[in-house]
């Protein structure tokens, strides 16, 4: 299948909504394609709050659900994998809306079922997994962390704890901005009165997991003290990286894992844009505002464009503050043992990663980073744990069968 | 090894400078490897790892058949990770004229001491279910083997090492006569001798020497255990590895240790980005696929390129730098650098210490393109 | 609630919730997406089509990322696939 669109969104979160709806308001043909069966990205999750559900009704842009963009054919072709058959959709602009992920990190028994990312067990639960009745302890950094907590609490989950790594102290700059805005009071205090159900904790990680008795029981430390608790799931995200690796293929500049964009949210490569987490984890309305400006951009529509910078710079101020307050504590480098598996993929353990100065050493000889996530997992948990950056991106950027990766259709 | 200077600077630790640096500090030579990145990560790390007897020339068979006895004899030493293992070569025959191929390669290895066996149509069938239906047949050759050679050229380098070689990782040439190197740290190296094993990589020589890049993908799929069991090359594969086409493809597959299918191969000349490029792909995986189908629904996991250090007449370049006094090569080896890395180090090492080698080292001087062609 | 959906869960039926998608399915029926390569237990953990440990063989097609994909009356889903 060849399709042509003026304008390709890759992504249909808040970035990739908002500029598909603006360069399609603007009367330009677009072509949104997404991972995932619904549009929202992982904050949205198919239920987008107004006024964005009627602005995407209205816009009616086609959405190619279930698709994975894998690599390019050429500079203005886009391969994609959908339902095992290959797709070519040839662009004039493209626009990289491609979210973030977690930053998983590495501890004893980090590998168990039932151990999954914080917005990992959110974006599970809102796909489908029941947790009612079932204890859960979330853990690791960010903002996101007590809102996944009170999420799961409003899923009927028994959230024993939410434990944030960062102190309280380091959390005050990040509180005073919430505290400056109205508009987060709000969200602020929702959270806050879900959370009141549970412990939220500051200065509080996990140390270690095992399974007893069908069980987790995870170790935490709690300032000076630790605690073991029971639970169904561990749901542990150390904060978000943006997914930076399609706009990597492209040949876009990428500085300290963050996409380099202009004012207009231009990339280094001529007709290529960026917006939202993979130019840097700033949050939703921030996201918004540079989706809007690509797309108005892209679109040839430089004057609306530019009439949406303040809310994407108040987010860039945002992104700094948030940064600094959720900055993960070095105490989490030392909680994988020898033991732990680091590459969950090909197995490998942190003992066997010993001795090996550079990412391409260590994946040459010990298979570290060779598998179906290619490095996304154990790539960033070693960046973070030893300070040694992962390698270049190739296609396919996800694993494709031989016959899509043969372009057969 | 103790002060004083080295005898001898190696400049590349791939599968060839690793042999080598085994090989000369066994003989107490004293030995510096000089190594940009990390052992075995150029062309070593990029290549299928198939170890096999070439027949396309008398020179090449000697080579190959002369190192895959040199991988066969040292194969209670090569650590786990070398995934040192025997599966053997299927030369598949696609119709009846690449069948009359198979019985005269037959009859050359056969006379040349090389055990093979030809597989009918229907015996190929038994033997590799997934090839698909309709092949002529297909010659296999039950001794050829297949290694991991980033782990190998490690192996090689720690014993050099434990030899009383020094191992310089992460060091670039910047510059290299036959009797200086210096490092782009500015460190400067006097030696008795250099050896350049640096594959396509030549920049930093003081002379020109006849190699092009030439320039290959691969891909690999998640594990299927099972699924394949010989490595496969297509038998009109010598036409692609031995044409001069700016461009080609061949089917080319290997059952890893782990289960998982290694898909080559395809080769380029003149393209000097190591970037994945996907039409090239898309025709090498098409080519795999016309003889396999059901490779078509393993996911592939990575895919990754390479340069292979060409020459003109397809032989590598084992001996004396013409035109340059101290400076030695050996490179050139394009797509057959595992398999004839090891007795790439014995002849030199025969050379250097002016002993006889087990084969001619002639076909392999450099001095065979003449002296003036080699001139900067 | 809507009616469930019947999924064929390496050959036998199983009831799951409609809309949920199959790794969510596997998570609440405690049963491992796929062992690893030394033999681990694995099931999903990024939720969003990262991590790879939810890859399970659905409808004949391998290495499908499980998260990404909503449960559907009749499909047939193989663990380790």
């Amino acid at each position: 299948m060849a399709e042509r669109a003026e304008i390709v969104v890759v992504g249909a979160g808040p970035a990739g909504i908002a500029a598909a709806c603006a360069a399609r308001e603007c009367g330009r043909s677009v072509r949104v394609v997404d991972e995932n069966p619904h549009a929202g990205g992982q904050i949205w999750r198919g239920e987008l709050p107004q006024p964005w559900r009627t602005r995407w009704e209205q816009a009616a842009v086609p959405m190619q659900a279930g698709a994975t963009a894998f690599g390019f054919a050429g500079e203005q072709t886009l391969l994609v994998e959908c339902e095992g058959r290959a797709m070519e959709i040839a662009f004039e602009r493209l626009i990289v809306a491609t979210g973030a992920r977690e930053r998983l990190l590495p501890f004893p028994g980090w590998t168990l079922p039932g151990v999954t990312g914080a917005g990992g067990l959110q974006a599970l639960m809102k796909s489908g997994l029941d947790l009612a009745g079932r204890r859960v302890v979330v853990a690791g950094s960010g903002p996101l962390l007590a809102e996944a907590g009170a999420s799961l609490l409003a899923a009927g989950a028994l959230v024993a704890i939410v434990a944030e790594q960062a102190s309280f102290r380091q959390m005050i700059p990040f509180l005073g901005r919430i505290a400056a805005r109205r508009g987060k009071w709000t969200q602020a205090l929702r959270i806050a009165s879900a959370l009141r159900k549970t412990r939220y904790r500051a200065g509080a990680w996990p140390l270690s997991v095992e399974r007893r008795d069908g069980a987790l029981s995870v170790t935490l430390r709690l300032g000076p003290r630790r605690e073991v608790i029971e639970c169904d799931y561990l749901a542990c995200g150390f904060g978000l990286l943006g997914n930076t690796e399609l706009a990597q293929l492209a040949g876009c500049q990428v500085v300290n894992g963050c996409v380099v964009v202009d004012e207009h949210q231009r990339t280094s490569v001529l007709g290529i844009y960026c917006a939202g987490e993979p130019v840097g984890i700033a949050g939703v309305e921030s996201a918004l505002a540079q989706g809007l400006t690509a797309g108005y951009h892209a679109a040839g529509r430089e004057d609306l464009a530019t009439a949406c910078t303040p809310g994407r710079d108040r987010g860039r101020r945002f992104q700094r503050v948030l940064a600094e307050a959720f900055a993960l504590r070095p105490e989490l480098k030392e909680l994988a043992t020898p033991d732990t598996i680091i590459c969950r993929c090909e197995d490998v353990r942190l003992g066997e990663l010993a001795g090996f100065l550079t990412w391409r050493e260590a994946k040459l000889h010990t298979r570290c980073g060779m598998g179906a996530c290619q490095g996304r997992v154990c790539g960033a948990a070693l960046e973070f744990v030893a300070g040694m950056p992962a390698a270049s991106v190739r296609p396919p950027l996800v694993p494709v069968s031989v016959g899509v990766l043969a372009g057969e259709q | 090894m103790s002060g004083g200077n080295p005898d001898v600077v190696i400049i590349g630790a791939g599968i060839v400078g690793a042999a080598i640096a085994e090989r000369l500090s066994a003989e107490r030579l004293k030995v510096i490897v000089v190594e940009a990145d990390c052992a075995g990560s150029g062309a070593t790390a990029a290549g299928m790892g198939h170890v096999v007897v070439m027949d396309d020339s008398e020179a090449q068979f000697a080579l190959t058949a002369y190192s895959r006895r040199l991988w066969q004899e040292k194969e209670a030493c090569w650590p786990k990770a070398a995934e040192y293992r025997r599966p053997g070569t299927l030369w598949v025959a696609a119709d009846a004229e690449e069948f009359a191929a198979v019985e005269h390669k037959h009859a050359w290895y056969g006379a040349h001491g090389v055990q093979s066996e030809i597989l009918t149509a229907g015996d190929l069938a038994r033997e590799e279910p997934q090839l698909r239906p309709g092949l002529a047949g297909a010659l296999r050759v039950p001794e050829d083997m297949v290694v991991y050679p980033p782990a190998a050229a490690r192996w090689l380098v720690e014993r050099a090492r434990r030899q009383g070689a020094v191992y310089m990782q992460g060091a670039r040439v910047e510059h290299t006569t036959g009797s200086v190197v210096t490092l782009a740290s500015g460190t400067v190296l006097h030696t008795g001798g250099v050896i350049h094993a640096a594959g396509a990589q030549g920049g930093h020589l003081p002379v020109t020497i006849p190699v092009a890049p030439r320039k290959g993908h691969l891909a690999i799929t998640d594990r299927a255990p099972g699924f394949l069991r010989h490595q496969i090359v297509e038998l009109g594969y010598l036409k692609s590895a031995h044409g001069h086409e700016t461009e080609s493809v061949a089917c080319n597959l290997q059952p890893r240790a782990t289960g998982q299918v290694l898909i080559g191969s395809s080769r380029q000349y003149g393209v000097h980005t190591a970037a994945v490029e996907l039409p090239m792909l898309h025709r090498m995986l098409r080519r795999a696929l016309e003889y396999m189908p059901g490779l078509a629904g393993l996911p592939v996991v990575r895919t990754w390129t390479g340069f292979r250090a060409a020459t003109p007449d397809g032989l590598p370049l084992i001996g004396r730098a013409p035109q340059c006094e101290g400076l030695w090569l050996a490179t050139g080896h394009e797509g057959l650098g595992i398999t004839t890395s090891l007795a790439t180090a014995e002849l030199l090492a025969a050379q250097m210490l002016g002993r006889e080698a087990a084969i001619p080292a002639e076909p392999y001087s450099p001095s065979r393109f003449g002296e003036k062609s080699a001139h900067a | 609630m809507p009616e469930p959906v019947t999924i064929i869960l390496n050959g036998e039926r199983r009831p799951v919730a409609a809309g949920s998608s199959v790794a969510a399915a596997l998570l609440t029926m405690g049963v491992a997406a796929r062992r690893s390569v030394s033999g681990e237990e694995r099931s999903a953990v990024c939720g969003m089509g990262i991590c790879e440990e939810c890859r399970v063989m659905v409808d004949g097609r391998a290495g499908v990322r499980g998260c990404l994909v909503t449960c559907r009356d009749g499909m047939e889903v193989r663990t380790n696939g």
